[in-house]
């Protein structure tokens, strides 16, 4: 090498995200305010396809109508009990699979064999049982979130560092103590990552369920606009649906941020 | 308390890692132990703890614990083992609980071993916002809390950095000249074993069976004095000769089987 000077130039700049507060912000504006256009322009036939303005004036007609508020409300209870229902099964038969060996040798050939459907599929057959009524839309829901909850709550606590429990026998910690002070707060993220999965299947079930046989909920809704080629309240449904997905996303995250703030 | 193993065996299916390892951990005294990678050391740690069956031979206790002794076997682990979602100091009150104490000594206990360990502004931190160090001193304190009859600790400074390692053996040598607690040290690193241990026993390669035990003729507390230098370089050479065509050994033969 000559006896020369070289500056070092800096190369390691470049792939660390860095925050871009409002350009999410601004995308998503950028996105209505070019449907509007294109509404407006005639682009974009307003049987098929309405302007943001008219999906806004469908829900607030529904909401001052109240029609708006029945088919909420109806969701949001047959989710909210078939979410409870399903979580709390699934929960004591996961935990009791990650926990007892028995309860994993007779409880995960089955589980496993039964996941893989999809619940809708069963609908049929739980109305044929209970009706068509609101049990078996529940139920449907129940099943549905049973499953993936059981199969992460069992995951969870298998997934339970074994060091840690080691460490508590070692310090003569009862086996019941260990459950509670070990294992299940060791399996609590990745019990609420499968609440999370839980919820929005939930959400699905719940549409799929209404949009085959019920008066009243958002899926009713979405379906009933849609043979009546009301396009305004079809999407007015849809945006519904979206906001209910994104209050349990936030629900969720509320409780994780609540319960693992030691992370 | 002393801690006697008798005929100690173990095997992993096939693979047979102790043999015939008879021990005696004298009261009051640390014993360390040292050998090759892969010989068996911390199997022998766990089985005197009971933490692990031996497949031959047994494992007595003698003596009178301490007062206050709530789990008389304790280990300190190399991976440090703190629960992730409690502070420094309830991962202290872990080993208290279940026993029968009063939440007023829980509370004097705590505050005792965290003033020791030089944690008491940490009592609320979570191990998340500790360095390894500090980690590691909430394992030794969490140890010490219940009193133990005799100490385990298994390659405790080997996941800290060469700097935070001095530290801590001056704080363990510290700890041990007030609390002499009887102490199994595991270890691979024979300069931390001449520095901490009364009496160093050596491991043969798998199955590990006891070749020597070395005895440290100079007292703990002045080890660290330029004066002991050459001896404990001596025992240095000493300790090396024993493990070193071994730990050869053990090295290739891991090479081979991967």
């Amino acid at each position: 090498m000559p006896a020369e000077k070289q500056p070092v130039p800096f190369r390691g700049a470049g792939f660390d995200p860095t925050p871009r507060r409002f350009a999410s912000w601004i995308a998503f504006a950028g996105i209505l305010l070019a449907w509007q256009a294109a509404s407006s322009t005639g682009l974009l036939p307003e049987l098929f396809m309405p302007s943001p303005d008219a999906v806004l004036s469908a829900l607030a007609r529904m909401s001052a109508s109240g029609e708006l508020w029945l088919h909420l409300g109806t969701s949001i209870r047959r989710i909210v009990l078939g979410f409870l229902l399903g979580a709390f099964a699934g929960l004591l038969l996961g935990l009791a699979m990650g926990i007892f060996s028995m309860a994993r040798a007779v409880g995960l050939p089955i589980v496993s064999a039964l996941f893989p459907i999809p619940k809708i599929a069963l609908l049929p057959l739980l109305i044929l049982w209970f009706g068509i009524g609101e049990t078996s839309k529940v139920a449907t829901i129940a099943l549905g979130v049973f499953f993936p909850t059981a199969v992460a709550a069992k995951t969870a606590v298998d997934g339970v560092a074994r060091n840690l429990i080691r460490m508590a026998q070692s310090f003569g910690t009862p086996a019941s103590a260990i459950v509670w002070k070990i294992v299940l707060p060791g399996a609590l993220p990745g019990i609420l990552g499968g609440l999370r999965i839980a919820a929005s299947i939930a959400l699905i079930l719940v549409t799929a369920a209404e949009m085959i046989g019920a008066e009243y909920g958002v899926g009713a809704l979405v379906l009933g606009a849609g043979n009546l080629m009301q396009t305004d309240k079809l999407v007015a449904g849809v945006v519904l649906l979206s906001l209910m997905g994104l209050a349990v996303s936030f629900g969720i995250g509320l409780l994780e941020r609540r319960l693992l703030r030691w992370r | 308390m002393q801690l006697i193993a008798r005929a100690v065996g173990h095997r992993y299916g096939a693979l047979e890692v102790l043999a015939g390892i008879d021990i005696e951990v004298r009261e009051g005294e640390t014993l360390a132990l040292i050998g090759p990678s892969g010989c068996g050391k911390s199997t022998l740690l766990g089985i005197l703890g009971g933490m692990i069956e031996a497949s031959a031979g047994s494992v007595e206790l003698r003596g009178v614990p301490p007062a206050g002794c709530l789990n008389p076997l304790t280990y300190v682990f190399q991976d440090f083992a703190l629960l992730p979602w409690r502070s420094v100091a309830d991962n202290v009150a872990l080993g208290l609980e279940h026993h029968a104490i009063g939440r007023r000594e829980r509370k004097e206990r705590i505050e005792a071993v965290l003033a020791l360990t030089g944690l008491g502004d940490f009592a609320d931190a979570y191990p998340r916002q500790l360095s390894g160090g500090m980690r590691q001193r909430v394992g030794i304190a969490r140890a010490i809390a219940v009193r133990p009859a005799v100490l385990l600790m298994d390659e405790p400074l080997s996941a800290l950095d060469a700097q935070t390692r001095e530290l801590l053996q001056e704080e363990l040598t510290a700890i041990w000249a007030r609390e002499r607690t009887t102490t199994v040290y595991v270890t691979h690193n024979l300069t931390e074993a001449l520095h901490l241990a009364d009496r160093v026993a050596v491991l043969s390669r798998r199955p590990g069976r006891l070749k020597q035990i070395l005895e440290v003729p100079i007292p703990r507390e002045e080890r660290a004095s330029p004066a002991h230098a050459p001896m404990l370089a001596q025992l240095h050479a000493a300790l090396w000769d024993q493990i070193r065509v071994e730990a050869a050994a053990a090295d290739r033969e891991v090479a081979d089987a991967g």
